[in-house]
């Protein structure tokens, strides 16, 4: 293993710790926003899907640390779980740069190194683009985007894309080179507060290329589900 | 004898007593107790900040020439502080936590503000710690002159104020979760295909694309949307009334104590004649409505003719509601409640990169945009056409009637004659930023307490030009000085202001004669504007000449 996860934590730790300690008011305060969803449905076989996904920071305007965590159980069996800390620093008007390590106990306990960007790109489209190292040495990246748009100012329509690329074959993961998977999905909410939304979630999903081969599960899926999404 | 010595004795001291201490400098004192109470101000009841038990705190009258003694007692569990808003004293009373050795008052503790009064008219004052100001802690003070000048039937203060169901750390913490979280005024999909019918599909494309593009908000009016507004404390339902006889002569002293609201105001069916403006007279203006910045403040006169209810009618900017009031012959009367204008969409005009805007291909006909491109390239000398907000700005579009006058700073002439009538040794730039998506807003690019302070040499006369870059009105004040408003006013008529609306895209410049040696603070007056660090220090003090020069611009 080439890193050490708990050494990371710390050295992330102390340098945030170095980066607030000569905060005053004005200007350096300590915020934090925490997104949670958590959602249960089907999918087009009937196979009940359970998924939550946390994905927030603590920090100052220029320095935080990010925290996100998804997971996904499919007839109450784990299929999937990541948790990922990152050291997030704010390098232009819409964008931070991401460094950090993500863990995952499913569908095989693994740790990556993480190195990203996350931002708002023109056209309000929330963007984040992540190059993965694992411990073996295998690279693989994720680019997500969404949108909004307001049907009334609490009724809000987001469709989402996701895609997952690999650049050599990881037989365990069960993924192929090149563009392996990818989402595409439409999350309606109703924002009753800012902090609490129930949401109606409809997302395809399939697999591609040497991925789609190498598995023997089906190669796409439509998952509708009903969720909450939180704000702390 | 020895009791003929002690009344000797005491004789001579009361004598010297006297001579410190000459009976004509009439002392004015006041005890203001900070405090956390449960106000039922809406409809539920909240823990906010009272002064003396009241939201506001109590009206504080002086006359000039007065000594000011304010004994000032925190109970509450955290630093408090008052601020004498538009106020000439010395820096240690300004009650600004860490500038000129205040060290801001401590829970338990009471603080002693002693000062001279030195001039007259409407101001107020305010916590400068935290977000205080937002929870109830402010009020208002009138300063009678030696001669009362203008003779009046009433006088009332009409102090305007926006009240949250969220206390004030809340709405900070809330806006650097979203700055978005209490805007619900956003354009919907229904408003583009509105845009759509009106104007084509390509135009209401370009539009939305061009504001996409720029990752930025045409609704951006206002940061925070739910507010309950408040005249003297008391809701619209409550109905403030000043009560009048027809014919009489009324000064109303207006004053904007909100944290973040910027309101049009009028009285349906009378005329306001502007007579001050931040407390100093200036000569008489006729206005139908005027434009209100967070922490200005305007003495108007009004003559009611009728013998019916008068409506004094706030209209936030972002037309999310009223602050009403009423001026009646008899308590319990109400009068019409105005219609609510429309909320002004920004434009190109409004954003801070006009240069860039035009090697965009979007279509410009109908904002006409060389024109205020011109404008814009034009920051060093005085504009003819001064206005609050740039040509075709949005931003400045009250939605007012034809006919109807409003006023707009180059209305402003000072009452009598600057005293100093240099001009400037020197510019001395501010770049109003920020960053909407994060709630970041900056002063030349830097966050307070990160910004370089301004250092002034005593006595020295300079210009400061404001350049705001972003898309959203900043009032900026400073302590401690008048700065006199560049309105295209011939220099001794130019008017004094503390605080000066900066319109989105626009650039104001004021001239300033440092004749106050202290740190003072400078600042937007939106509170989470400073809050967020948009604020800088001003030192006037007696500098070496070389320390001068490493200033200029």
């Amino acid at each position: 293993m080439f890193i050490k996860p708990q050494l990371l934590i710390i050295f992330l730790l102390l340098f945030l710790h170095s980066n607030l300690s000569a905060s005053e008011k004005h200007g350096n305060e300590i915020y934090h926003a925490i997104y949670l969803e958590a959602e249960t449905g089907s999918n087009d076989d009937g196979i009940i899907i359970n998924e939550w996904d946390i994905d927030g920071w603590i920090g100052t305007d220029e320095n935080k640390l990010w925290i996100k965590a998804e997971g996904e159980r499919e007839n109450g069996t784990t299929e999937a779980t990541e948790t990922w800390l990152m050291y997030s620093r704010y390098i232009a008007t819409f964008w931070d740069a991401q460094l950090g390590i993500r863990h995952d106990t499913q569908p095989d306990s693994l740790n990556y190194a993480v190195i990203g960007i996350h931002g708002l790109a023109p056209y309000f489209f929330e963007t984040e683009a992540h190059l993965f190292i694992s411990e073996d040495g295998d690279i693989s990246a994720r680019l997500s985007q969404s949108n909004e748009f307001l049907i009334t100012q609490q009724w809000i329509i987001e469709p989402y894309l996701e895609l997952n690329l690999f650049a050599q074959d990881v037989e365990n993961l069960e993924g192929g080179s090149g563009l392996s998977s990818g989402e595409i999905g439409l999350q309606t909410r109703y924002e009753i507060t800012r902090k609490f939304a129930p949401y109606f979630d409809l997302k395809y999903e399939r697999k591609f290329g040497k991925t789609a081969s190498m598995s023997d599960e089906s190669q796409s899926n439509i998952i509708t589900s009903i969720g909450i999404k939180l704000l702390f | 004898m020895s009791y003929l010595l002690k009344k000797t004795r005491f004789y001579i001291s009361l004598i010297l007593l006297l001579a410190i201490f000459p009976v004509s400098a009439n002392t004015q004192t006041y005890s203001l107790v900070i405090d956390k109470q449960t106000v039922n101000i809406i409809d539920q009841p909240l823990t906010r900040i009272t002064l003396n038990g009241d939201i506001p705190g109590p009206t504080l009258e002086f006359t000039e020439g007065d000594e000011a003694v304010i004994h000032v007692t925190n109970n509450l569990d955290e630093d408090s502080s008052i601020h004498w808003h538009g106020l000439l004293l010395p820096g240690e009373m300004d009650g600004v936590p860490g500038f000129n050795g205040f060290p801001g008052i401590k829970p338990g503790e009471t603080f002693t503000y002693r000062f001279t009064i030195r001039q007259s008219g409407t101001y107020w004052y305010h916590a400068h710690s935290m977000a205080q100001e937002q929870d109830g802690h402010y009020g208002s003070i009138i300063i009678h002159p030696k001669q009362e000048t203008i003779k009046v039937d009433r006088d009332y203060v009409v102090l305007l104020s926006d009240f949250h169901k969220d206390d004030g750390n809340t709405i900070m913490k809330n806006l650097k979760k979203s700055s978005e979280y209490y805007v619900y005024v956003r354009r919907t999909l229904g408003d583009f295909f509105s845009d759509v019918d009106k104007n084509g599909f390509s135009r209401a494309w370009q539009n939305a694309k061009m504001w996409g593009e720029m990752r930025m908000l045409p609704t951006d009016l206002a940061d925070i949307g739910n507010y309950t507004f408040l005249i003297n404390g008391k809701t619209s339902q409550q109905n403030w009334t000043g009560l009048f006889k027809v014919g009489e002569n009324i000064r109303l002293r207006f004053i904007n104590a909100s944290a973040m609201s910027f309101f049009d105001i009028r009285i349906p069916g009378l005329k306001m004649t502007v007579i001050a403006a931040d407390g100093q007279a200036v000569e008489p203006v006729e206005v139908d409505e005027f434009r209100f910045g967070v922490a200005e403040t305007y003495d108007v006169l009004v003559t009611p003719d009728e013998n019916k209810a008068y409506t004094i009618a706030a209209e936030p900017i972002d037309r999310t509601g009223f602050a009403l009031a009423t001026l009646a012959p008899n308590l319990g009367m109400r009068g019409a409640t105005p219609k609510q204008r429309p909320i002004s969409l920004l434009t190109m005009a409004d954003m801070g990169m006009a240069h860039e805007m035009s090697d965009m291909k979007a279509d410009h006909s109908q904002h006409n945009m060389d024109h205020s491109m011109h404008q814009m390239a034009s920051t060093q000398a005085p504009k003819d056409d001064f206005n609050t907000g740039v040509p075709d700005s949005g931003w400045a579009n009250a939605h007012t009637p034809e006919g109807q006058k409003a006023l707009r700073y180059k209305d402003l002439r000072l009452l009598g004659e600057q005293n100093d009538q240099r001009e400037a040794e020197r510019e001395i730039v501010v770049r109003l930023g920020g960053n909407m998506e994060r709630y970041i807003w900056t002063l030349n690019d830097k966050k307070f307490p990160d910004t370089r302070p301004i250092q002034l040499n005593y006595g020295e006369r300079v210009r400061l030009t404001f350049v705001n870059e972003t898309m959203m009105a900043h009032p900026m004040h400073l302590h401690g000085m008048f700065m006199q408003l560049e309105n295209g006013q011939p220099i001794n008529k130019l008017p004094n202001k503390h605080t000066i609306i900066v319109a989105p895209g626009d650039t104001y410049s004021v001239l300033l004669t440092a004749d106050e040696v202290g740190e003072w603070a400078f600042h937007c007056h939106l509170l989470y504007h400073m809050m967020a660090g948009m604020m800088n220090k001003v030192v006037v003090a007696q500098l070496q000449d070389k320390e001068v020069s490493n200033h200029v611009h």
